[in-house]
C-alpha cells in the first residue's frame, strides 16, 4: 500500500521531539479527525537551524512529518514558506489517493510554526471555525471547499 | 504457517477437507446441476450434499438454505428481499445501529426510494436491549434486522429474545450470522429467526459461498432473477466448486466447534487477563470478563452481555489504529483496527461510536480475531509485541506528550468543531 520510502520515514522517522523554548509551533489537525501534527522551529537569521515534530496519526503521517522536517531543516524562511503538499508528496515516491490530505497537513504546520514565529507571539490560537484538513478558516460548512472537492476526507 | 494471524473477521484458512471437496468441481465434474444428462448428476448430489450439511450446522431443513456468493449478498437478500415483497403491508424497517455495512448501506438505499428506516441504539457495550427495539417497531415496520454478533467488538446478542419480541408485533426478524457462526453454536429453530445470513468464510470454507436461511413459507423477493435455481430466490448456475467446500467445511465445524470455541476462549482470557498489566491505558470495549474492566470505567451496562470467544477490541490510548497496524505487521502480527486512516472510507467505525466511544478513542482501537489454528505461542508474541509497540508511537505522540503535561490532550481549539462532519 505506502512506497518503500514512506514505510522507512515512517519506521526511522526523522527529528521526532519537541524544542525548549522554540521561536515558533504550529499544531494543525486533531484527533477527531483522525491525524494531529505538533510542528517546532527554530529560527537564526531567517534560517530554520531546528525543526522537530510529534504526530498522532497513520503511517502516511509520521512519514510526512519526517520529510516535512528533513526538507525544512537548513532553509531559509522563504523557501521551506515554499514547501507545498505536492513537494512532500513527490519526495515520499507518491502516496495513496486517500492519504494525499496527510500530507497537506505536514506542510500547513510548518507553515503555521513559522507564522507563528513572524507573528512574534508564540502561542497565541487564531479565532474560529477552521477546516480540520488544511487549517483554511471556514465559515458554516466544516471542511474547506478545496478539500472538499478535491476528496481529501 | 498461521503464525501471529490475528484477522479472522477479514479471511480464514480454509480447511483441508474443504478443499479436497472442490477439487471434483475445477476438473471433470465440470457440469450444471440443471442438466438432465449425465454430467449434472455430481453437481446436483454435491449441491444437495452441501445443502444438508450447511442446514445440520444451524439446526435448519436443507430445503430452507439460499445459496449466495457471500454474505454481503445474503444481507442484501434479505433486507431487499423483505422490504420489496411486503412493501404492501408497510415502508418501515428496523435494525440496530451497529450492523455490517452490508445491512446499512440497503437501507440507505431503500431510504432513497421511500422507505422509512429507524436504526435502535445500542449500551456501552454494544448490547441492543428489548425495550428500544420495541419503542422502534411501528404498526408498518415490516422487516427487524439485529446481527447475531458483532465482529468489531465481539458482543452477542440476545437474538431469541429480540425475536421473540418481533414475532409478537408479527415482524419478520433478520440476524446477520457472519460473526457468530464457527464461533458459538446457532441453533436458528430456536432462535425463531425468519432469516439469518452468514459465509463458509465463518466455517473455514472458500469465499465466494454464503448462505441466506429462510424459514419455510417465507417469501422475498430475488435480487438476481432468471432461472429456477435456489428455488426461484437466486437465479444463475451454481458455483458447485465453492458450494462443495462449503459444505464440508461446515461438516467439520459442526463437530470441532465445541473443542475450537473452549481453546478460543482461554486464549482471548489470556489477553483480557495479562494485556493491562503490560501496558498503560487501555481499555477493552464490547463485554469483557467480570474483574477486567479498571475500576474507572463503568460496570458492564448489561450483566447478561457475551463476548464472542476468540475476540478481542481494546483502545490503546494516545496512539493510532492504523500505525499500529503496520508495526505490528512488520513483527509478523496481522490485526485490524476502527480508526478512520486505517478505513478506506477514511470514517472511524460507526460501530464504536454508536457505543458511546468518543472518535478520539474510536482512532486507538485494535481489533483482534483468533481462528481455531491461533495459538499460545501467538498469544505470547501479541502480548511482547504491542506494548513496545505503542510506547514507540506514544514517544512520537503529541496527545501523549500533553497528557504527560497534565493537559486534556483531546481539548478542541476555540470554534473547532469538526465532529459532526463525521456523523
Amino acid at each position: 500500500m505506502y512506497s518503500e520510502k514512506v514505510m522507512e520515514h515512517f519506521r526511522n522517522p526523522r527529528n521526532v521531539g519537541e524544542i525548549d523554548n522554540p521561536d515558533g509551533v504550529g499544531e494543525v489537525g486533531n484527533p477527531v479527525c483522525g491525524d494531529m501534527m505538533t510542528f517546532y522551529v527554530k529560527i537564526d537569521n531567517g534560517i530554520l537551524t531546528d525543526v522537530k515534530f510529534k504526530t498522532f496519526g497513520c503511517g502516511a503521517a509520521i512519514a510526512v512529518s519526517s520529510m516535512v522536517s528533513e526538507m525544512a531543516k537548513g532553509k531559509t524562511v522563504e523557501e521551506a514558506m515554499k514547501i507545498s503538499n505536492a513537494d512532500v508528496a513527490k519526495e515520499l515516491g507518491g502516496l495513496p489517493p486517500n492519504k494525499l490530505h496527510c500530507s497537506n497537513l505536514g506542510a500547513d504546520a510548518l507553515h503555521k510554526a513559522i507564522e507563528n514565529y513572524l507573528a512574534k507571539k508564540p502561542g497565541e490560537e487564531k479565532k474560529g471555525c477552521r477546516c480540520p484538513y488544511c487549517d483554511a478558516p471556514v465559515e458554516g460548512s466544516k471542511i474547506c471547499a478545496p478539500c472538499q472537492t478535491q476528496g481529501r476526507r | 504457517m498461521l503464525s501471529g494471524y490475528f484477522d479472522h473477521a477479514a479471511a480464514a484458512p480454509l480447511l483441508p477437507e474443504a478443499r479436497e471437496a472442490m477439487q471434483p468441481f475445477l476438473g471433470e465434474d465440470f457440469g450444471n446441476p440443471a442438466s438432465l444428462h449425465r454430467f449434472g448428476v455430481r453437481p446436483r448430489a454435491a449441491v444437495d450434499d452441501a445443502r444438508a450439511q450447511v442446514a445440520a450446522l444451524i439446526n435448519s431443513r436443507p430445503d430452507d438454505i439460499v445459496f449466495t456468493a457471500s454474505a454481503s449478498e445474503s444481507n442484501n437478500l434479505a433486507i431487499k428481499g423483505f422490504a420489496q415483497s411486503r412493501s404492501d403491508k408497510g415502508r418501515h424497517i428496523v435494525a440496530s445501529a451497529i450492523e455490517h455495512v452490508s445491512v446499512l448501506e440497503p437501507l440507505k438505499s431503500l431510504g432513497v426510494r421511500g422507505f422509512d428506516v429507524t436504526l435502535v441504539p445500542v449500551d456501552p457495550d454494544g448490547v441492543v436491549h428489548p425495550d428500544k427495539l420495541a419503542a422502534a417497531i411501528k404498526t408498518d415496520t415490516v422487516l427487524v434486522s439485529v446481527m447475531h454478533a458483532n465482529y468489531e467488538v465481539g458482543t452477542i446478542q440476545n437474538i431469541k429474545e429480540l425475536a421473540a419480541l418481533a414475532r409478537r408485533y408479527r415482524v419478520p426478524f433478520h440476524s446477520d450470522g457472519t460473526a457468530a457462526v464457527g464461533r458459538i453454536p446457532v441453533d436458528v429453530t430456536d432462535l425463531g429467526v425468519d432469516a439469518y445470513s452468514f459465509p463458509a468464510m465463518s466455517v473455514y470454507g472458500p469465499k465466494g459461498a454464503a448462505a441466506l436461511y429462510l424459514k419455510r413459507g417465507t417469501r422475498i423477493q430475488p435480487l438476481i432473477e432468471g432461472g429456477f435455481q435456489e428455488k426461484n430466490r437466486r437465479a444463475g448456475t451454481e458455483d458447485i466448486a465453492a458450494i462443495a467446500g462449503f459444505g464440508a467445511a461446515a461438516a467439520v465445524t459442526r463437530a470441532k466447534l465445541p473443542e475450537w470455541s473452549a481453546a478460543m476462549t482461554g486464549l482471548s482470557q489470556r489477553i483480557f487477563a495479562e494485556l493491562p498489566k503490560k501496558l498503560e491505558h487501555v481499555t477493552f470495549t464490547g463485554p469483557v470478563p467480570s474483574g477486567v474492566r479498571p475500576e474507572a470505567m463503568k460496570e458492564p451496562a448489561a450483566a447478561r452481555a457475551k463476548r464472542l470467544p476468540g475476540h478481542v477490541s481494546v483502545v490503546v490510548e494516545f496512539v493510532e489504529g492504523e500505525a499500529m497496524l503496520l508495526f505490528l505487521d512488520d513483527e509478523g502480527i496481522a490485526a485490524a483496527s476502527g480508526s478512520s486512516c486505517s478505513a478506506k472510507t477514511l470514517k472511524a467505525s460507526h460501530v464504536l461510536l454508536a457505543m458511546g466511544l468518543p472518535h478520539t478513542k474510536a482512532q486507538s482501537s485494535l481489533v483482534l480475531t483468533m481462528g481455531k489454528d491461533t495459538t499460545d505461542a501467538d498469544v505470547t508474541l501479541f502480548l511482547d509485541k504491542l506494548p513496545p509497540i505503542a510506547a514507540r508511537l506514544r514517544e512520537i505522540s503529541p496527545l501523549y506528550a500533553k497528557f504527560k503535561k497534565g493537559e486534556d490532550p483531546y481539548a478542541m481549539k476555540p470554534g473547532e468543531t469538526c465532529e459532526d462532519e463525521h456523523e
